[in-house]
């Protein structure tokens, strides 16, 4: 036997181990740094949330005091305040959430409970996925069209409540959808059996078991409408408004007057962005304190919407 | 014995009472649903209406080639690509930014995380979509330009990159949601056989999950992609809205939209030629977001009709 016959295969074999060793070695460092990069673009947007945060917060809140939420906007930045703002995005919401809840829920029930697969149905459902991508500075266009010049509403809160509300109606409608879709069939099936009409079954069993989806979508929606502020600046919302609208209650009958409906107004994105575009930096001071008003109220919006989620999520055992 | 059967007829009033009220409300409910299709049609009726004086005035040639959109003033020039090239520009940085990083953090959540960490970090990515617009406006004014001008010592107090920069974070989380929501739908077979051949967690991920989930993804960026271009007041508050034929980032620019608000928060006469304007800029920026949204849709069907 010749002694090198034998030793070719074996140096092949040792190569080969440190060939895959080293392979090994080399992807379990590519998985490594991959996880570090992951960890990094994750914490990169997380940290930027924290430093827009921060930033506003530092600046902002030595401003919060009661006067700030008490008075006017004003000529001098430190006795200028929100009031007239948060009054304004208080009743712009208002109308917005009386304009878009029935419509998207009513919405949502029809397209998931009654729809026929036809091409209607399919026309409607390509339009909702088609409108939520549509840009909301459009609607703000649309509304100064219809409703300001064709229908003659003026620049008020009806029409800036209706606006908030049709860029919204997607949400609510899509959420509802959602909610709906996850009750199993055998309740429709069981309250059939017992004789319920269609409307009956929705109305005592589908609606309130997805009333906690439902109620996530519409506080969702209403958080996306107090931040929006392209279409209201469309229609033409002031910037500098130094009054409230006419009080919905009256000393006689029938108490209650709508005649703050039609009056002009202003909400606190617009008041945030006109201190923003001002040059002096003390309305800048003034701008990041009503941003930090604006966050919080989105972000605990957000927060209840998650915890309401995660609750029914847990409850619901089918 | 009596005959009950007179109650569980169809033709018992209770119950012809219930079909009538069940057909009513139907018929209610269809018409909310249907409602949505009057908005669209709201849309481009008012767009298209409100435009179609403006091209009686100026030609349709004058509009796409002129290089210069001054309608304010008194010698006004329409041509609409200073507009349409900044919208352009300052959603290209908003890509650069948030693709790869939402791309990246979507493949880090669905393969890396453990499941009941990924559930809590999801939420707080999407609260970065939840922050109002003016709020990113103030940020990339107050807060991303100056540290840019540390970079930079060019840049101005507005620029299209900063403007850029801040809307890549703010849709950050439409593409890594969508983008781990696609891959996370990828079939758990196909990562078992990957790793039974002996791939690593990298491997798999880049040559299985993201191949496989690459229209889920594709269809995430252009949904991303219309959201930059649709955006407003971060652009309108850092970009400047000076319209401006260039491509350099650190110069101020307007887009579309900050135009529309620009013009909006002057007093123009309805019917005046700079009002037609805006219907004008708003049906071009509607053209093009309705274009890539139909884009993403047929790429979603035609992968869901794959498999």
């Amino acid at each position: 036997m010749v002694p090198s016959f034998n030793s070719e295969p074996a140096t092949k074999t040792e190569s080969l181990t440190i060939d895959l060793s080293r392979n090994v070695k080399s992807r379990k460092r590519k998985d490594f740094f991959f996880a570090m990069f992951g960890l990094m673009s994750l914490l990169f947007a997380l940290i930027t949330l924290l430093a827009l945060f921060m930033d506003l917060a530092m600046t902002g809140v030595p401003r919060i005091n009661m006067a700030f939420f008490s008075e006017f906007p004003s000529r001098f930045a430190d006795k200028a305040g929100i009031l007239s703002a948060w009054v304004g995005t208080f009743a712009v919401m208002m109308t917005t959430a009386f304009c878009a809840i029935p419509v998207g829920i009513a919405a949502g029930i029809y397209l998931e409970e009654y729809a026929p697969k036809n091409m209607i149905t399919r026309l409607i459902e390509l339009n909702i996925i088609n409108l939520a991508g549509v840009p909301s500075i459009t609607f703000g266009l649309m509304a100064l069209g219809l409703f300001v010049y064709k229908l003659n509403l003026g620049q008020s809160i009806l029409t800036a409540g209706m606006t908030l509300g049709l860029l919204v109606l997607p949400i609510i409608i899509v959420t509802t959808r959602e909610a709906i879709r996850t009750i199993p069939n055998v309740i429709r099936e069981a309250s059939y059996g017992l004789g319920a009409s269609h409307w009956q079954t929705i109305q005592h069993h589908i609606l309130p078991y997805s009333s906690g989806g439902i109620l996530t979508g519409v506080i969702i929606a209403l958080s996306r409408a107090i931040g929006e502020t392209a279409p209201l600046v469309t229609i033409g919302a002031l910037t500098f408004i130094a009054f409230l609208p006419t009080s919905p209650f009256t000393g006689e009958f029938p108490f209650l007057s709508f005649k703050w409906l039609g009056d002009s107004f202003t909400v606190m994105p617009i008041q945030m962005f006109n201190w923003i575009s001002r040059p002096q930096s003390e309305f800048h001071v003034n701008a990041a304190a009503t941003g930090v008003v604006l966050l919080l109220m989105t972000l605990v919006m957000n927060g209840i919407a998650i915890y309401i989620r995660y609750r029914f999520r847990r409850k619901m055992n089918w | 014995m009596a005959d009950l059967s007179v109650f569980t007829s169809a033709s018992h009033p209770v119950r012809r009472w219930r079909r009538i009220k069940d057909k009513i409300i139907e018929s209610i409910l269809f018409l909310a649903a249907a409602s949505s299709v009057l908005v669209t049609v709201g849309i481009i009726y008012i767009l298209v209406s409100e435009s179609l004086p403006f091209f009686k005035q100026v030609s349709f040639v004058e509009f796409i080639t002129d290089s210069e959109w001054t309608p304010m003033f008194s010698e006004p020039k329409f041509g609409i690509r200073p507009l349409v090239t900044g919208t352009f520009m300052a959603t290209f940085i908003a890509l650069l930014v948030a693709i790869p990083l939402g791309t990246i953090t979507a493949a880090y959540l669905s393969e890396y995380v453990k499941p009941h960490i990924r559930e809590m970090l999801k939420p707080i990515l999407e609260l970065l979509a939840a922050v109002p617009s003016v709020v990113y406006g103030y940020f990339a004014l107050l807060f991303v330009t100056p540290i840019l001008q540390k970079f930079i010592p060019d840049l101005g107090g507005f620029s299209i990159l900063s403007a850029g920069i801040v809307m890549g974070i703010m849709i950050i989380p439409y593409i890594s949601s969508l983008s781990e929501d696609a891959m996370r739908s990828v079939p758990k077979h196909l990562r078992e056989a990957s790793a039974a051949l002996g791939s690593s967690k990298f491997q798999t991920t880049f040559k299985v999950v993201i191949p496989s989930a690459f229209s889920g993804i594709s269809s995430a960026y252009i949904l991303g992609i219309s959201r930059a271009l649709g955006e407003t007041m971060v652009v309108a508050i850092a970009a400047g809205m000076q319209p401006n034929l260039s491509f350099n980032p650190i110069e101020p620019a307007s887009t579309i939209t900050a135009f529309i608000v620009q013009v909006s928060l002057g007093d123009l006469p309805h019917g005046s030629i700079g009002f037609q304007s805006i219907y004008v800029a708003g049906l071009t920026l509607l053209v093009m977001t309705l274009t890539f949204n139909i884009l993403g849709m047929w790429i979603r069907n035609r992968f869901q009709e794959k498999e």
